[in-house]
């Protein structure tokens, strides 16, 4: 991602020459104020939305007539963005359904991306039947299905009770650290990019840019109690620190303009 | 609790071991039998009640059949007249069942062409709205000019049943979760893909409401447009029997002709009434039970 600017029609500029690298099998978390364009980054990465000007450049791979790499990206948004028609089954097929995948090909996959998230017992049941965190899990199976080179995901937890959204970090670190995948988190919360992340980005608002890029000693060497222990409250106060500066850059910003 | 689930988390865990979210799938109960059988009875009764007070009210006030006739007298028509109602009936039933499935492709074919693009959708406004807010049985006399009587009744029970059809079906395409939208642009699907796979499904409520306000119309458009084209003789619909009874004061048949279109009536909302349950029952709100 090199020097990436986007204007929205309404002549806000959501993100001013935005650099970033992201490095194979990270796992690295966007982090800002509200409205300091990260999900506005993230769709950009995705595909979804053209930058006004700057480029995105994929490492070397098949990539589709949109210039996306083919089928290497799982999305997972602030909601679950689930098919309320659709099993949980049909749900996660989807990704698959839509590459030209028959049904009974896919079929082991899908049921080994429910297992992987805990929902197999419940492949036939509808989103409504679900709660949240589970509704949560079925899009991250889908997302995941693909298995994609890259995870983007759009605050998905924000919604989320505390109780919750702990469990599923612990799931989605899990599956990062078993399946080696890319992943990009868009967070506003300081707490979940500690626990999660290998690397922590922090952007100012208004225009949108990198502010602080921090790199993490690796969670594989995490302990198992790492939310208590010295080292992570450490951690938090850095980064918090960093978000603080952030957001009197940006602020400072507004005021001279 | 919470280092259980890291420790977990280095093993190839299976999820399911370790959940907040955990959960067994319990079969509900039954709606209980007497529940079931009091929801039968209810309306029923109902009507029963209905019947009875009419009867009274036409033997108390000895009101002669030609002005209001009893309920024996109208069951007494439909047993001796069926050989001039039936027919009637079936002409009926065929001109509303095919102006309806004529306007469920015609609406659902227009619905998808409109949301294509901007400017088809601008181009075919005009026609939308002159031809949905002229009263489409005032054309009816025109029409007869053009065309013999069976097809006129079709054109006007089809375009009064094709208006509810297309508008629920656009608005029902267009009302697509624009999360989901992003994520099929996301997976490269075509517009078919799209269109088959997300937009149809999800405009499906709005279609089954559309179909229920559709059938309806259709017969109300078969009886309106056959009283205005003056339909008459062998081929005409129950409509001409009505009028026709009403010429002779033979009342008893009358109200016969009436109860037939009533019960085509209530047909076609159980009817489209299963179909829309058929449909939606597994996850739309609208067909589920409210559970707290």
């Amino acid at each position: 991602m090199r020097n990436v600017s986007k204007i929205f029609s309404n002549g806000t500029l959501a993100l001013n020459d935005m650099s970033l690298s992201v490095e194979r099998g990270e796992f690295l978390s966007l982090l800002g104020p509200s409205g300091c364009g990260k999900s506005t980054a993230l769709r950009i990465i995705a595909g979804l939305g053209a930058p006004s000007s700057g480029t995105i450049d994929w490492p070397a791979s098949r990539l589709n007539a949109k210039g996306l790499p083919q089928g290497d990206i799982g999305f997972v948004f602030q909601d679950p963005t689930l098919m309320p028609w659709s099993t949980v089954f049909g749900n996660v097929y989807l990704p698959l359904k839509l590459q030209g995948m028959g049904r009974t090909s896919a079929t082991p996959r899908v049921m080994e991306m429910l297992d992987a998230v805990g929902l197999a017992d419940f492949a036939s049941a509808y989103p409504r039947e679900l709660s949240g965190g589970m509704k949560m899990r079925v899009s991250i199976a889908r997302a995941l299905v693909t298995k994609p080179k890259l995870l983007l995901m759009d605050e998905p937890f924000a919604a989320l009770d505390e109780i919750t959204r702990q469990k599923l970090n612990d799931d989605v670190l899990r599956i990062w650290r078993h399946s080696g995948v890319t992943v990009i988190f868009v967070t506003h919360s300081v707490f979940e990019s500690a626990y999660l992340s290998s690397r922590i980005v922090v952007m100012k608002a208004r225009p949108g840019q990198v502010h602080t890029d921090i790199r993490l000693a690796s969670p594989e060497e995490r302990e198992a109690n790492y939310r208590t222990s010295e080292a992570y409250r450490a951690m938090t106060d850095t980064v918090s620190r960093a978000l603080q500066d952030a957001i009197h850059a940006g602020g400072s910003n507004v005021r001279r303009s | 609790m919470r280092g259980a689930a890291m420790s977990d988390a280095h093993k190839p865990a299976r999820a399911g071991e370790e959940g907040t979210d955990a959960a067994v799938a319990v079969t509900a109960p039954r709606v209980s039998t007497t529940e079931r059988v009091l929801r039968v009875a209810v309306p029923l009764v109902m009507i029963v009640l209905a019947v009875l007070a009419w009867d009274l009210v036409v033997t108390v006030n000895q009101i002669p059949r030609y002005i209001l006739p009893s309920p024996a007298d109208v069951a007494g028509s439909l047993y001796n007249d069926w050989g001039t109602l039936f027919p009637a009936l079936l002409v009926t039933l065929r001109i509303t069942f095919t102006a309806l499935i004529l306007a469920l492709i015609g609406g659902v074919a227009v619905a998808i062409l409109l949301v294509q693009s901007k400017w088809i959708e601008l181009a075919l406004f005009p026609y939308a709205v002159i031809l949905q807010v002229t009263p489409i049985i005032a054309i009816a006399p025109l029409l007869l000019i053009y065309t013999d009587t069976q097809t006129t009744l079709l054109t006007c029970a089809f375009l009064v049943a094709f208006f509810p059809i297309l508008s629920n079906m656009v608005t029902g395409l267009k009302s697509v979760d624009h999360n989901l939208l992003n994520l099929f642009d996301l997976y490269g699907a075509s517009r078919l893909q799209t269109l088959l796979h997300l937009k149809i499904p999800a405009a499906m409520p709005y279609f089954m409401s559309g179909l229920r306000i559709g059938g309806g119309l259709a017969l109300i458009a078969s009886v309106v447009a056959e009283f205005a084209a003056g339909a008459a003789g062998q081929g005409a619909g129950l409509a001409f029997r009505l009028l026709e009874s009403q010429y002779r004061l033979n009342m008893p048949r009358l109200f016969a002709a009436l109860v037939l279109l009533t019960a085509t009536g209530v047909a076609i909302f159980g009817l489209t009434s299963l179909i829309a349950w058929l449909a939606l029952h597994r996850w739309h709100e609208s067909a589920v039970r409210r559970e707290n």
